[in-house]
């Protein structure tokens, strides 16, 4: 296994507590003190990366993922098994560590790039480009404790990656900064990349998991469930996140096809419903083009987002909503019967209406959540007569013609390249 | 044992060095007196000692009784060495616990963070030093030849207070009531210690209890070397650097076996 840049067999840590800490000291005297308790949090753990492999680790909070990147950056120290390691490791586990408030950009970047065990000279060889790339003018010059959080962290991003590493670990603490600096800070990690840089990160962001790695782990409760392609290595832990305690709204009542229907995206527990009980959503589901319910949806292929309203009340003039999310809390988009100019009238109690959005589809693959409600717009207000927040996930998949690489949004774009001819000089 | 401590120790030299001179600068911003208060905390104990006790102690400094400035001067001699040694000792005892998150987050070598507190308490000594020497030509002192000595003994208290301290700070991680105790015993040790007090002026089987302590050899070399020109008692220092010595290995050898466990306890 020397091809591997990254190989990791048996790797387990336990925190142990021993019934008096001088016990503990005794057992570095070589003494053979039993530990009075063993807390593993991370067991068995085996897997190997191939240099230039992008590699994920994937879990829930408190499974391991953090204990996992410090054992490999040499932080933390293993309690059986062992870490292998070719080439020199960049490890961001947190940005800005060694920062000091006193110095100026500059001086941090030579103080903290001393700390991360980079050679002075070449430091300030890389200076300028350290410069360029945290873009911060000239504030880089001056105190950090004049700094706002975000330019901290520009120059503590363009520090730690002034070099490439041949191994760059990356807690997902990176989410951090604008949204510009973050694409900057992708940017660079794919030059790395490029360039033959070995990544191992921990992220909750699936989708850039299934876009940018070759495999994943999926750690749960310090035990290695999966080590494999990156796709259904996701897919399994997506399935374990949402399959616990499903109680589907609206499920299909023939037995679904996979393809189409994922049960464990029917996960009820946190939907919101609320209402001032006038009328009642009494029924929400996805239905595809064929009119079968579905929650996996191709990408291009439009779908309709269908709910029941029963008027308990008369009620005035209601609007009939949906939206759609990320799972971030992103929303994509947003509509009414208002704003479709639909017919507005006095709806009666007794009343059922059947509510039909029919939606052309250009989402990137990914878990949106639909919302559905019912609301009158008062002169200065809204009140919402029924509402269901996060009432239904969809999954859009990749098919086939229109894969979206980046983004959320397919904008179906045309290129044309004019070309014309200069003289070169 | 010690080459791969030291190794490391020179790839982050200028990490090291930056450290120190980033203390500094963090001391000296922002405030107006800057490095001056460095060395007015330490002559302004002296002189608070000196002006209560010179009367009570003054006829007692055997062959200075002919200058009225001489308990000031033994007295400053052995601050200087004590300022040494708890400087080192007390941010030794915390400085893991200190720099929990840094070691956690980041793999640099361990070793780096005391040889920083060396760093820094080493340029504040010297500057106390200077002070001192300056504080004695104002009250028409002259250290005779004999203060050569003073550069062998400043890396004597240090490698003492590197071990003592370094062996504190190990325990202190893992049992946090060590860095409640152990300003309490370095008063104690101050008191026991022979620095505002001669040691002739305490009971005969006290005297050689004192002995026993080896900042009572560091100090009465310094006391030697500023005030009364005279060599080291070389025995003495001998024992204490085997104390040192064994002190400093004692504290490697746990230090690197703790290591491992240090983060998790942190």
């Amino acid at each position: 296994m020397s091809a591997s840049a990254l190989a990791v067999s048996g790797l387990g840590k336990a925190f142990r507590s021993y019934r008096s800490e001088w016990q503990r000291v005794l057992s570095w005297l070589g003494a053979s003190v039993k530990p009075s308790s063993e807390q593993w949090v991370l067991r068995d753990i085996e897997f190997a990366i191939s240099p230039g492999e992008a590699v994920a680790i994937v879990g829930q909070n408190g499974a391991g993922k953090s204990t996992l990147l410090k054992l490999v950056a040499g932080t933390m120290r293993p309690s059986e098994g062992s870490v292998e390691i070719t080439g020199r490791v960049a490890a961001i586990l947190e940005l800005g560590m060694g920062f000091d408030p006193e110095l100026t950009g500059r001086q941090n970047a030579l103080h903290a790039g001393g700390l991360m065990g980079f050679d002075r000279k070449a430091l300030q060889e890389a200076m300028p480009a350290i410069e360029a790339f945290a873009d911060i003018g000239d504030y880089f010059d001056q105190p950090l404790r004049t700094y706002s959080s975000g330019m901290q962290v520009r120059v503590a991003f363009a520090v730690a990656t002034a070099f490439r590493p041949e191994i760059l670990i990356i807690d997902e603490a990176l989410a951090v900064g604008d949204a510009a600096f973050q694409r900057k800070c992708f940017q660079r990690i794919e030059a790395f990349r490029r360039d033959g840089t070995t990544l191992l990160f921990v992220s909750h962001d699936l989708e850039t998991v299934k876009k940018i790695c070759s495999r994943a782990a999926f750690l749960n409760s310090g035990r290695l469930v999966r080590f494999g392609p990156a796709k259904p290595v996701c897919d399994e832990y997506e399935q374990h996140l949402f399959g616990a305690g499903a109680r589907p709204p609206t499920p299909p009542s023939s037995s679904p096809d996979p393809a189409k229907f994922d049960p464990e995206l029917m996960a009820a527990s946190c939907e919101v419903v609320y209402g001032d009980g006038r009328a009642e959503i009494e029924s929400c589901w996805i239905e595809n083009s064929a009119g079968e319910r579905v929650n996996v949806i191709p990408s291009d292929r439009s779908f309709v987002w269908r709910y029941e309203v029963r008027f308990n009340d008369a009620v005035d003039d209601p609007v009939f909503a949906m939206l759609l999310k990320t799972r971030e809390g992103v929303t994509v988009y947003g509509v009414d019967s208002k704003q479709l100019k639909v017919q507005r009238r006095r709806y009666l109690p007794g009343e059922l209406v059947d509510v039909r959005f029919e939606l052309s589809n250009r989402l990137g693959p990914g878990i949106y959540y639909l919302n559905c409600g019912v609301r009158v717009d008062l002169h200065d207000r809204s009140e919402f007569v029924s509402r269901r927040v996060d009432a239904a996930m969809v999954r859009i998949v990749d098919s086939a013609p229109s894969t979206i690489i980046v983004g959320l949004v397919n904008m179906k774009a045309d290129l044309v390249l004019a070309t014309t001819h200069v003289a070169v000089a | 044992m010690l080459a791969p401590n030291f190794k490391s120790a020179w790839r982050y030299r200028h990490f090291i060095l930056s450290s120190i001179h980033t203390e500094f600068r963090a001391r000296v911003a922002r405030s107006k007196l800057g490095a001056v208060w460095m060395i007015i905390h330490p002559l302004a104990q002296a002189a608070i000692f000196a002006l209560i006790l010179a009367e009570v102690m003054a006829a007692k400094l055997p062959g200075m009784a002919n200058s009225k400035f001489a308990y000031a001067i033994y007295l400053l001699s052995g601050m200087l060495a004590w300022s040494l040694f708890s400087e080192i000792v007390s941010r030794c005892l915390t400085v893991f616990i200190d720099n929990g998150n840094l070691l956690k987050k980041m793999a640099f070598p361990r070793i780096n963070l005391p040889l920083i507190i060396a760093g820094s308490a080493l340029i504040n000594n010297l500057l106390l030093l200077l002070a001192v020497l300056v504080v004695f030509a104002l009250l028409g002192h002259v250290p005779g030849k004999q203060v050569a000595w003073i550069p062998l003994l400043i890396p004597l208290t240090m490698g003492l207070g590197l071990g003592v301290g370094l062996l504190l700070g190990v325990f202190n991680v893992f049992v946090r009531d060590v860095g409640q105790v152990v300003p309490i015993v370095l008063q104690l040790g101050f008191w026991f210690t022979p620095i505002v007090y001669t040691p002739d002026v305490v009971p005969q089987n006290v005297r050689a209890l004192l002995q026993l302590n080896p900042m009572t050899a560091i100090v009465q070399s310094f006391h030697n070397a500023m005030l009364f020109d005279r060599p080291p008692e070389f025995s003495a220092l001998a024992w204490v650097a085997a104390v040192a010595v064994l002190l400093m290995t004692a504290a490697l050898a746990l230090f690197r076996r703790a290591s491992g466990e240090m983060v998790d306890a942190l």
